[in-house]
């Protein structure tokens, strides 16, 4: 029994594991684009949820188109900030674009409450609900089913991501230009349309992140917060690297599942807050770059 | 016309080092020292103490604070909202468990509790860089703040969790607690904050001040002329963490008079703060000062415009305001990434030769 209840805990650690990795690999994706530490990743994730209620229920769209019309908006998104934010912020310095980001969290923030209201909706388009019962008739094991689904989508989203950085044009463009902003600048690589498509990439991954948390727990501010969640992720795994963002999610999500049970009790709980930073500060230690980054090297 | 350094003649090192080279900044420095200590007190209320003076002053403090880190040398750090707390929870440890105990010595007490905690969490920043560093300083924010729900001890083991501030005297003049006058409040305040900003002014521009900005400008090459990264950087934690602490402290005795350590001292506070040296000017006193100013002012004057003026239900007000404040920090970043400061300096030498074009 004891060896099941772990069982347990561990497998409700990858599965929230994923979740996190899901929104980890928005940061990821910015980053390595363009350089910027995209602090409205969760932002994000909150509006497209937002957005995709609001559809829903305003104009009565049946879940898959308004999944559509969302992605159409978050493309246009993406659009609009290329446009209005980050094509007069080129060169500047990395805390300057981070500090935009931030003020675009805000903005965002306001403009979803506004726009749909800012109480707290309750999202379904349909995904299973409740205890998966196999695993629980079969074996005892209590597992969310909507987590198992979570799993199953995020690793389609991951292969989806892979083929689509390793085999199309625009995919090997992008990582021209992550290697290099000047010399992708100068076999004619357009800054413009890359910013636009990983901005684009991003929102449409912070879609997916804000319908299965949504899907959890509703759609309300909190779920801007799952960026501070994802922020340990992303120092673990590597700013740069997306298998690193899953490792990442993974080992955080099943050692904070694990601490809060295991070891919360003696401490008073409520350690989810920050044992996953503390974790992947000594992480941090040992390897300044994260587990799969770019080796850091530095010059004069 | 008036604004001129013609004849002006700098005759010793002394006065080419001055704070203030010029005598019309000299004079209208002075000015100002006058009209804020003399003029203002007889004038201020309740509402104007404690909606606009106290917290322009407690932030500008927090902000020079942050500056020192982020602006001088270079780490950027997201746990000031923590620091904060540290500095009101030393001082409320402080003043209750020895009541005699003189306010000014409880506040550099706390200043020196957070100046421990802050280089203890500045320690990771000779391995880690840049945003990874930024990351690594949340885990301060978020674990400090747990450890102030959790350990009662913090709290004095009382009901609510939070803490207030018992009534202290400074010189025997009430200066905390609600029966503290606005101008004893103010007053000791003013003079707190002056005293560490022209410490701070003095403290960049010396040996210590220059090593910071030698490892901000690249930290390989400072170490290869000598400077010693790990001394330095912790340094630079240790102070910044003493001005936070201080301002957390005055926060929470002199302003806020009770805190929690959540909702005073949570994430956003740290936010704040940062934005208040981005907008102000990144490695710059006066831009401390001008950026609180700004994120002081701002949020009541657009309340006021948009509640009073147009109207708008308190909701949608609270919603356009983070609008106005997001596009606000953008538009900056995007007009003048060196914040106030840097447009101050900008009036200053078109001053020059106003009226005259040439």
């Amino acid at each position: 029994m004891e060896m099941l209840f772990f069982l347990e805990t561990v497998i409700s650690g990858l599965l929230t594991g994923v979740m996190y990795s899901l929104v980890a690999i928005g940061f990821v994706l910015i980053f390595k684009a363009s350089g910027v530490f995209n602090f409205a990743q969760g932002v994000l994730a909150l509006f497209a949820g937002l957005t995709l209620v609001g559809l829903m229920e305003t104009f009565g769209l049946p879940p898959w188109l308004a999944i559509i019309a969302t992605i159409g908006v978050m493309i246009a998104l993406a659009w609009l900030i290329e446009l209005l934010i980050l094509r007069h912020l080129v060169n500047q310095e990395q805390i300057i674009l981070f500090m935009a980001t931030l003020g675009l969290a805000y903005i965002l923030e306001g403009f979803g409450d506004i726009i749909w209201g800012s109480d707290v909706k309750v999202l379904d388009i349909g995904l299973p609900q409740g205890a998966s019962d196999f695993l629980l008739d079969g074996y005892g094991l209590y597992v969310e089913r909507l987590e198992v689904v979570a799993a199953v989508i995020a690793t389609a989203l991951v292969i989806v991501l892979a083929i689509f950085f390793q085999k199309t044009r625009i995919g090997r463009a992008l990582r021209a230009v992550a290697d290099d902003h000047q010399a992708a600048l100068s076999i004619g690589i357009s800054l413009r349309t890359i910013w636009i498509t990983v901005w684009s990439v991003a929102g449409i991954v912070a879609l997916v992140a804000g319908v299965m948390w949504g899907s959890k727990s509703g759609i309300q501010f909190s779920l801007s917060l799952i960026a501070l969640k994802a922020l340990p992720v992303l120092i673990l795994g590597g700013f740069t690297s997306i298998p690193g963002a899953i490792v990442g999610g993974l080992i955080i999500g099943v050692g904070e599942k694990v601490a809060e049970v295991y070891l919360g009790p003696f401490v008073g709980g409520a350690i989810e807050n920050w044992f996953a930073y503390m974790l992947a500060l000594v992480f941090l230690m040992f390897r300044p770059q994260g587990l799969f980054g770019e080796k850091i090297i530095e010059r004069v | 016309m008036f604004y001129r350094e013609v004849g002006q003649l700098k005759t010793s090192y002394q006065s080419d080092q001055a704070v203030f080279t010029i005598a019309q900044d000299r004079w209208s420095f002075l000015v100002l020292l006058i009209v804020a200590f003399g003029v203002v007190p007889f004038f201020i209320n309740d509402y104007f103490a404690n909606a606009v003076l106290l917290p322009f002053l407690i932030y500008a403090l927090a902000a020079i604070g942050l500056n020192i880190l982020t602006g001088y040398c270079g780490q950027l750090s997201l746990g000031t909202g923590a620091f904060l707390g540290v500095g009101a929870y030393a001082a409320y440890k402080m003043t209750t468990a020895f009541p005699e105990l003189n306010f000014i010595i409880v506040l550099f007490v706390s200043g020196a509790v957070t100046a421990a905690v802050g280089m203890f969490f500045g320690l990771p920043s000779l391995r880690i860089k840049g945003f990874y560093l930024a990351v690594a300083t949340l885990a301060a924010q978020f674990f400090i703040v747990w450890l102030f729900y959790k350990v009662p001890w913090f709290f004095n083991y009382n009901a609510t969790g939070q803490i207030s501030m018992p009534p202290r005297e400074v010189f025997g003049i009430l200066i905390t607690g609600p029966k503290a006058q606005p101008w004893a409040t103010y007053l000791f305040t003013l003079s707190v904050v002056l005293v560490f900003a022209v410490f701070a002014k003095n403290l960049v521009r010396c040996r210590s001040g220059r090593a910071w900005m030698a490892i901000r400008d690249m930290d390989i090459a400072a170490e290869i002329i000598g400077i010693r990264p790990l001394q330095t950087k912790l340094l630079a934690f240790g102070i910044s963490s003493f001005y936070v602490g201080v301002a957390g402290a005055l926060m929470f005795a002199v302003w806020l008079g009770a805190a929690e350590a959540g909702e005073t001292f949570g994430i956003d506070q740290s936010f704040l703060v940062l934005f208040m040296i981005i907008i102000g000017g990144l490695g710059s006193i006066m831009g401390s000062f001008l950026g609180a100013g700004f994120m002081v002012l701002m949020p009541i004057l657009l309340k006021q415009s948009m509640v009073d003026g147009l109207g708008l239900a308190a909701v949608t007000a609270k919603h356009m305001e983070f609008i106005i404040m997001g596009v606000l920090i953008v538009f900056f970043l995007i007009v003048e990434p060196h914040g106030l400061a840097r447009l101050w300096q900008i009036v200053k030498e078109k001053l020059r030769l106003w009226p005259f074009p040439h």
